[in-house]
């Protein structure tokens, strides 16, 4: 175990603290440049997904990890960037202009959910964005010379310089996992500039940040900014990937998926948004897994332990009746989030570290060190 | 004028049920400083309890309607002894996802045990009309503002006259304080989600004859009491009832004057507008900032 000694500021923000961080993401990233040769194309494609999946994360990780501005409207900013990529599109506009028009479009949008957010915190902040992404679902099925209403709008297939990019082929996958890692990067060093500094701080205590001299309300507006607009990207790879865009796609249920992202992961580490991001792309392929192979598996099982073949049967044949039971996704993300929230709230990020701490005080670990602050509250409303 | 006051009563009919399940909200949120995300859902699982009470089992409507809101405090004592009170002291947004994930898993569990389609309750109420000249007011809803008017008063005493009720305000403003003071805090807080498990059921069951019970029904009738309970002022009982109400009237009217799409949008139109212009509701209290 390395342990670091940070003698002055330039030992803090350094990108790569030590080497080992190079070898370990050196190998990462080698692994995901050769996994279109390896995987099948099913896997690749919920890769895909992961990518912006975990690209949107860590725009939402920006507002709500490190400014403290919880959003439920995320969905929005992702069915903005996506429509601004289909629509421009009809019009023969070369990916990389649309694609930086999306960007800015949804960031500028997002600067003005902004300014109304400056006067709200906590609950009525996420009610605000709940409602801006409801309308915005409206608009997005009623202005239906720009959007094509319910009927939804199909999406051309990329092309890039010239060279058509199909939505399977590895090229899209690099180009997604190159947007992932240039945000990742550029998030890393937006976090160590004043800017950063300065949602962190906004997010620590709002007194004491103005107390400092930080500009609460540019920093606020900044934040939502900057994160609808890597949403917005976000949504351009999105709308690629599917092909076909409609209003319905972009609904609260997908908000809350974005935030279920962060809050699997954990919400103070950017290696957060991205397992979360794995974890809610697998689930799917996960319950399919669930629904073909587990009940035969279990009836095997129940044989081998000495259970008649009908007995068996009749396991496999309940088991596989509840596998393929209709709402069992929800029932799934609903006791996930519940348990996170109860027993991990430093999501899976944060039990990585709290495993990596235990072997380096071996020892000596002690169990309170990651334990939560309780306060008891006293009424919001006077603050 | 015939057409204005129709709409008029059936937005506040249906302005009455947000409002009720604003008063769910209210009442959590007045106690305990937790919003519940799952009120809605609470609300649908309550009329799946009177649908199998009264639909299933066939006992008579008030017996039903009775076991339902006991089966219903009970599950909501329940929930919050599961859920609720181990984060209870965190931070906000822990306490908001952990009901979203609550209402998600109740969502789907209600789906999956009543099955996808529209269930219905005979009530005696869902048949009959009242004409006043030639205006013809169907008893479900007359039901549903009277049931409002009934619980809104008997709440308000509630926290106004009784000990019980005073406890509850205590706890709310601060907590610490109302435990050194001999407040059972915990059980205060269970007694309140028992109340508003009960609020939610009778909105659930009031609402079985106007829109049929469904496993999302939940869902969008919550996320419309949110407007409501913003309008009135969170935190206040007679503004959750009073925001309900404009809430539903504006959307009624918003239906049946503008054109079509303005309905589903105008009551976040307005709830955005509210909280641009006076984030503290129309019945909540103004407090200045102290640091």
């Amino acid at each position: 175990m390395r342990f670091l000694f940070k003698t002055d500021y330039e030992d803090d923000i350094k990108l790569i603290p030590h080497s080992g961080y190079l070898v370990s993401y050196g190998i990462l990233l080698a692994l995901l440049l050769i996994a279109p040769f390896v995987l099948s194309s099913y896997l690749m494609s919920q890769l895909v997904f992961v990518c912006i999946y975990a690209t949107v994360g860590v725009a939402l990780l920006i507002l709500t990890g490190f400014t403290g501005q919880a959003s439920l409207g995320h969905a929005a900013f992702l069915a903005i960037g996506a429509y601004t990529a289909a629509y421009l599109q009809k019009y023969n506009v070369p990916f990389p202009v649309y694609f930086l028009a999306a960007g800015a479009l949804t960031g500028l949008i997002g600067a003005l959910v902004g300014f109304p957010a400056l006067r709200l915190t906590g609950i009525y902040l996420v009610i605000a964005t709940i409602s801006f992404a409801l309308i915005v679902e409206e608009i997005l099925a009623r202005w239906e010379s720009v959007t094509h209403g319910n009927e939804g709008m199909r999406v051309k297939t990329l092309s890039l310089l010239g060279v058509a990019v199909p939505r399977d082929s590895p090229t899209f996958y690099f180009l997604c996992l190159s947007v992932l890692v240039l945000t990742i990067i550029g998030t890393l060093n937006l976090l160590r500039s004043p800017t950063g500094r300065a949602f962190v701080a906004i997010r620590d205590s709002e007194t004491a940040a103005r107390s400092m001299g930080v500009n609460v309300a540019l920093y606020k507006v900044k934040s939502f900014a900057i994160s609808a607009a890597i949403t917005g990207f976000a949504g351009v790879l999105f709308a690629h990937k599917l092909s076909f865009i409609s209003p319905e796609m972009f609904t609260l249920q997908l908000s809350i998926e974005f935030i279920i992202v962060i809050l699997i992961g954990g919400t103070f580490s950017l290696h957060g948004a991205v397992l979360g991001a794995i974890f809610i792309v697998m689930i799917d392929p996960f319950l399919t897994y669930l629904k073909d192979d587990l009940p035969g598996m279990i009836g095997g099982i129940a044989a081998t332990f000495g259970a008649g073949p009908a007995t068996a049967g009749a396991i496999q044949s309940k088991v596989a009746a509840f596998a393929s039971l209709n709402g069992l996704k929800g029932a799934i993300y609903g006791i996930i989030i519940v348990l996170f929230v109860l027993f991990e709230p430093l999501g899976l990020y944060g039990r990585w570290l709290k495993i990596k701490l235990f072997f380096q005080l071996f020892p000596l670990y002690k169990r309170a060190t990651f334990k939560r602050q309780k306060i008891y509250v006293k009424s919001e409303r006077n603050r | 004028m015939l057409d204005f006051v129709q709409q008029l009563v059936s937005g506040v009919a249906l302005g009455c049920v947000y409002g009720l399940i604003a008063l769910g909200f209210v009442l959590v949120y007045k106690a305990t400083e937790v919003v519940n995300f799952a009120q809605g859902d609470l609300m649908m699982l309550g009329g799946f309890f009177a649908f199998t009470f009264i639909g299933m089992m066939g006992l008579n409507y008030w017996i039903g309607f009775a076991g339902a809101v006991a089966a219903m405090a009970l599950f909501g004592m329940l929930a919050e002894r599961v859920v609720v009170r181990p984060i209870l002291g965190y931070p906000q947004f822990s306490i908001i996802m952990a009901t979203i994930g609550l209402g998600y898993f109740l969502r789907s569990i209600a789906g999956m045990i009543w099955g996808t389609d529209d269930l219905k309750i005979e009530t005696p109420f869902s048949q009959g009309v009242l004409r006043i000249g030639s205006l013809v007011l169907a008893y479900d809803k007359l039901s549903v503002i009277a049931a409002t008017m009934i619980l809104c008063t008997l709440l308000y005493l509630f926290f106004n006259k009784t000990t019980l009720g005073t406890a509850m305000r205590a706890s709310s403003e601060n907590m610490l304080a109302a435990y050194y003071m001999g407040i059972p805090v915990k059980r205060v807080v269970s007694i309140v989600w028992a109340i508003s498990a009960a609020v939610a059921t009778c909105a659930g069951v009031l609402l079985a004859p106007i829109t049929f019970i469904h496993s999302n029904v939940g869902l969008v009738l919550g996320l419309k009491a949110f407007p409501a309970a913003v309008l009135g002022g969170f935190g206040s009982i007679p503004g959750a009832v009073v925001g309900g109400v404009l809430i539903g009237v504006i959307e009624s009217m918003a239906g049946f004057y503008l054109p079509e799409g303005w309905k589903d949008v105008a009551p976040y139109l307005v709830l955005l507008a509210v909280l641009l212009l006076k984030p503290e509701g129309l019945f909540g209290r103004h407090v200045r900032k102290k640091v």
